[in-house]
């Protein structure tokens, strides 16, 4: 991009002023929805073309604010309805950004097997190990022991671990950034938005408010990037390296182009590339359907 | 025996699940229907896979009748088990043509050894063939007409597999011809030769055929019987269309796939029965907060919970009325007969798309599994308008108009931007806890203003019998064909009947029409009596009698008759 297009792009995804952010100051949502429109310049991508779609939680009021189309559904439901999104119109560009409780507790059962679909969608997954917008319970990523209001005797349940789960069920692309480092993380966001298939970011973020164990300092030094010897094509090598929890591995875990893209195969798109929208019903088929049957 | 049918005759044919009986159905109506008669099938099954005892009962008509009868003219047993399956609609005029009878040595039945016969010409797969000629052989059907239908039906399978068919046609034809010249039996029909023109269509081909009409772009649902057939038709029949067609992993997934493909511009349908609908209903909900457009096909069965899974009913016209939290407007339909299936599936798409809500067809296990015989000039071209605009710069998704209804938006159409929200929003689509103005803007908007509309749109009830009428009978769903039979040959005078193909909101002139009636009579297959309740709830006219059926079978012409005969 150069000149007036470029100055043009700097000025998109921006909201309009007066819009109340209801993130608390100091919130690791805030670094992440700067690096998340910083990757979108990177990839030149505008607003009339990228839809944003959560769920519910802190996380999830992240289109709200990123100035672009947004659908911001139920609690745990934003994969399928990106996959529908996608699947309708699959010129546009769609990027899921949740929370982990969104995506890994409620929306479990989606997340699996939005993976084994494949659609070309982003999922960036805020990751903070607690629930915050229900102040302060445990997450399905919370660690062992983490005291909480409902859970006074400290977390027994394991937490998941998203990224060899991803890894496990073959996902194109799993990587894992840490909203302290954010010039990594546009890297690594970018390079999802440019994956063609499922791509999953799980971002590491403090909260501030809820949970006073895993904070900025206790992400930095809990995590590691990856060196460049790592090769991400390997589905073995990629799962031993997310398995590491004494430090957490920072980077692109595992990429590949093995798998077909869910637009690809479902069929809508063999003799005609137009979008749902814009077709409409030849009933001479829908007759001759129906002829066949006398 | 002795017997003289003229211009309608049941014949029913048992056998485990797994013998094939319901493809017996199929080639009988279809050659039949080729004679020039009418054929209705009903089917009622067990669920299992193999074994256990199912049945059809093939209605034959020279004019077109798809009432539910009990009684049995023809009864055609593959295996022992369905004498006592079947026993309480067998009469003294019932011919018995099949295996013995286990229970009964007296019983006078034309014996057939399907198997024997199938193992002669080659395989026991055989059996069915036999049956279906045996059944012709005794209607003194057309051999070259029922030949050249078996040569169209097993083409695909080889020379070999339609010579060995014909074979077996041939062996069922001629016992059967003997059993009727025994025993005194003839069919003598008058035959409508324009049934070239009908089609064959199951209830959930209605369905699936309506919403094509329809223009639908996507469906995305859970196999749950008995609603597993539309997703089938569309998974066989969609692609040529441009239908996009995905099996989800649950019911939650399946209306939030399709709910995202509307905020992109397809129109979009589920399909699901009462238990996958209760996993549905909080995106009914978000549906009615984002003013998404979609259709909801449920085909009911007896609940509560894992109920009968192959029975029939109409139990969930409550739970679709309710279903979601929070206050919006629906519209539901409950269509009668496959033609109505047809244009309700269509219209509900077109309604739903224009009023920006979700709209509900409710069916049911009888009807979806039901095969009807349909004149294709029933089944027209259908307006399928898109209602969404082209956005700009100054776009709000959720504009405050006068009727209610903003212009709809979707994204990458225009350079408007298209945000939705399922908390509560302003104009933009933005979150908003502004509680003086813009919620009760909102809930205006969502509620009352549509309340109003859809109330202006609805569909009329359809009346038949007296002008003057001192009963009224009043159904909806299924049971129109049916009711519409039993009022028409029960004994009792100044009835009239009054089917509902749209039970919610009613049509404005519901309240006039029940106010005409001496008595009001409700006809439903629950146990309450769900929509009698609605009628007095939305009219404050109190139901006279309410006749309602919860056992999982389908009421008859017969047993209604009855309970008509006995109204005072």
């Amino acid at each position: 991009m150069i000149g007036s297009a470029q100055k043009q792009h700097e000025k998109s995804f921006a909201i309009p002023h007066g819009i109340d952010n209801q993130w608390c100051p100091g919130c690791g949502n805030f670094p992440i929805l700067q690096t998340v429109k910083k990757a979108l310049k990177d990839v030149a991508w505008t607003p009339e073309e990228t839809v944003f779609v959560s769920g519910i939680g802190q996380a999830a009021k992240f289109p709200q604010y990123a100035g672009a189309h947004y659908f911001n559904g139920l609690h745990g439901r934003a994969l399928p309805v990106a996959t529908g999104i996608k699947a309708a119109n699959p010129r546009l560009n769609v990027v899921v950004t949740s929370g982990d409780g969104d995506v890994y507790g409620e929306g479990g059962d989606h997340f699996i097997h939005t993976i084994r679909r494949n659609p070309n969608i982003t999922v960036i997954v805020h990751d903070n190990m607690i629930y915050g917008l229900t102040k302060g319970q445990a997450a399905p990523t919370s660690e062992i022991g983490l005291v909480t209001p409902t859970q006074p005797q400290g977390v027994y349940d394991n937490p998941i671990n998203p990224v060899a789960l991803a890894i496990s069920l073959d996902a194109p692309f799993v990587a894992r950034a840490n909203a302290g480092d954010p010039l990594q993380a546009q890297e690594i966001i970018r390079r999802a938005f440019e994956h063609k298939g499922f791509a999953l970011v799980d971002i590491f973020q403090p909260c501030v408010v809820f949970n006073k164990t895993n904070t900025y300092q206790w992400f930095k030094e809990h995590t590691y990037t990856i060196t460049p010897e790592h090769d991400a094509s390997d589905q073995e090598q990629a799962f031993a390296i997310a398995l590491q929890s004494e430090k957490f591995p920072l980077g692109v875990l595992y990429q590949h182009t093995r798998r077909p893209i869910f637009d690809d195969v479902v069929g809508t798109y063999d003799d005609d590339l137009r979008p749902l929208y814009e077709r409409k019903r030849d009933f001479t088929i829908v007759d001759a359907l129906l002829r066949a049957r006398q | 025996m002795g017997m003289h049918f003229k211009d309608d005759f049941t014949i029913v044919i048992a056998g485990q699940a797994g013998q094939g009986i319901e493809s017996v159905a199929t080639v009988l109506a279809h050659i039949l229907k080729k004679h020039g008669y009418h054929v209705y099938v009903a089917k009622e099954v067990m669920s299992r896979v193999r074994g256990g005892m199912n049945s059809v009962s093939l209605r034959v008509n020279a004019e077109r009748h798809n009432g539910f009868v009990e009684r049995i003219d023809l009864f055609v047993p593959l295996d022992p088990g369905g004498y006592a399956h079947l026993e309480h609609r067998f009469s003294d005029e019932t011919i018995f043509m099949g295996v013995e009878d286990p229970q009964n040595a007296e019983r006078d039945v034309a014996r057939i050894n399907f198997l024997q016969i199938a193992h002669e010409v080659g395989h026991r797969i055989y059996a069915n063939t036999v049956a279906a000629g045996a059944v012709l052989g005794l209607m003194d059907a057309d051999r070259e007409i029922a030949t050249d239908y078996l040569r169209t039906f097993f083409a695909r399978k080889g020379a070999d597999v339609v010579e060995a068919n014909i074979v077996a046609l041939e062996k069922g034809f001629t016992i059967g011809a003997h059993t009727a010249y025994h025993e005194d039996i003839t069919c003598a029909f008058h035959v409508d030769d324009d049934l070239k023109e009908h089609v064959f269509l199951s209830g959930s081909e209605a369905v699936g055929f309506g919403a094509l009409a329809g223009g639908l772009d996507m469906i995305s649902s859970y196999p749950m019987s008995p609603a597993t057939g539309v997703l089938t038709f569309l998974a066989q029949n969609g692609k040529e269309c441009g239908v996009l067609v995905e099996q989800a992993t649950d019911e939650i997934g399946a209306i939030n796939m399709t709910l995202g493909a509307v905020y992109a511009g397809a129109r979009g349908m589920v399909t699901t029965s009462g238990g996958g609908f209760c996993l549905m209903m909080e995106s009914v909900s978000l549906s009615g907060m984002t003013e998404t457009p979609i259709v909801i096909h449920i085909a009911q069965r007896p609940g509560p919970a894992t109920g009968l899974p192959t029975r029939t009913a109409q139990e969930d016209l409550n739970l679709v009325l309710y279903a979601g939290h929070g206050e919006f407007m629906r519209a539901i339909f409950a269509p009668g007969t496959p033609e109505e299936a047809y244009d309700l599936s269509a219209h509900a798409l077109a309604l739903s798309d224009k009023y920006q809500m979700p709209a509900f067809v409710l069916t049911d296990q009888h009807f979806v599994d039901a095969l009807f015989c349909v004149p294709q000039s029933a089944l027209q071209q259908k307006d399928t308008t898109k209602h969404f605009v082209k956005t700009s710069k100054e776009y709000k998704r959720y504009q405050l108009t006068d009727d209610g209804i903003s212009p709809r938006g979707i994204p990458g159409y225009g350079t408007g931007l298209v945000m939705v929200d399922s908390d509560e929003h302003d104009e933009q689509g933005r979150i908003t806890e502004d509680m003086d103005y813009l919620r009760p803007e909102m809930v205006a908007k969502r509620f009352f203003k549509r309340k109003q509309l859809l109330i202006d749109v609805a569909l009329p009830p359809v009346l038949a019998g007296v002008k003057a009428y001192k009963i009224l009978v009043i159904s909806w769903g299924s049971n129109k064909p049916t009711v519409a039979e039993a009022v028409a040959t029960c004994k009792k005078r100044g009835m009239a009947h009054a089917h509902f193909p749209q039970v919610f909101p009613l049509h404005k002139s519901v309240k006039a029409l029940l106010k005409k009636a001496q008595k009001i009579v409700v006809v439903e297959n629950n146990a309450q009596g769900q929509f009698a309740d609605l009628l007095t709830r939305e009219t404050g006219i109190t139901i006279d009698k309410r006749i309602t059926q919860y056992n999982g079978r389908p009421f008859s012409v017969e047993g209604l008759v009855e309970q008509f005969n006995k109204l005072k």
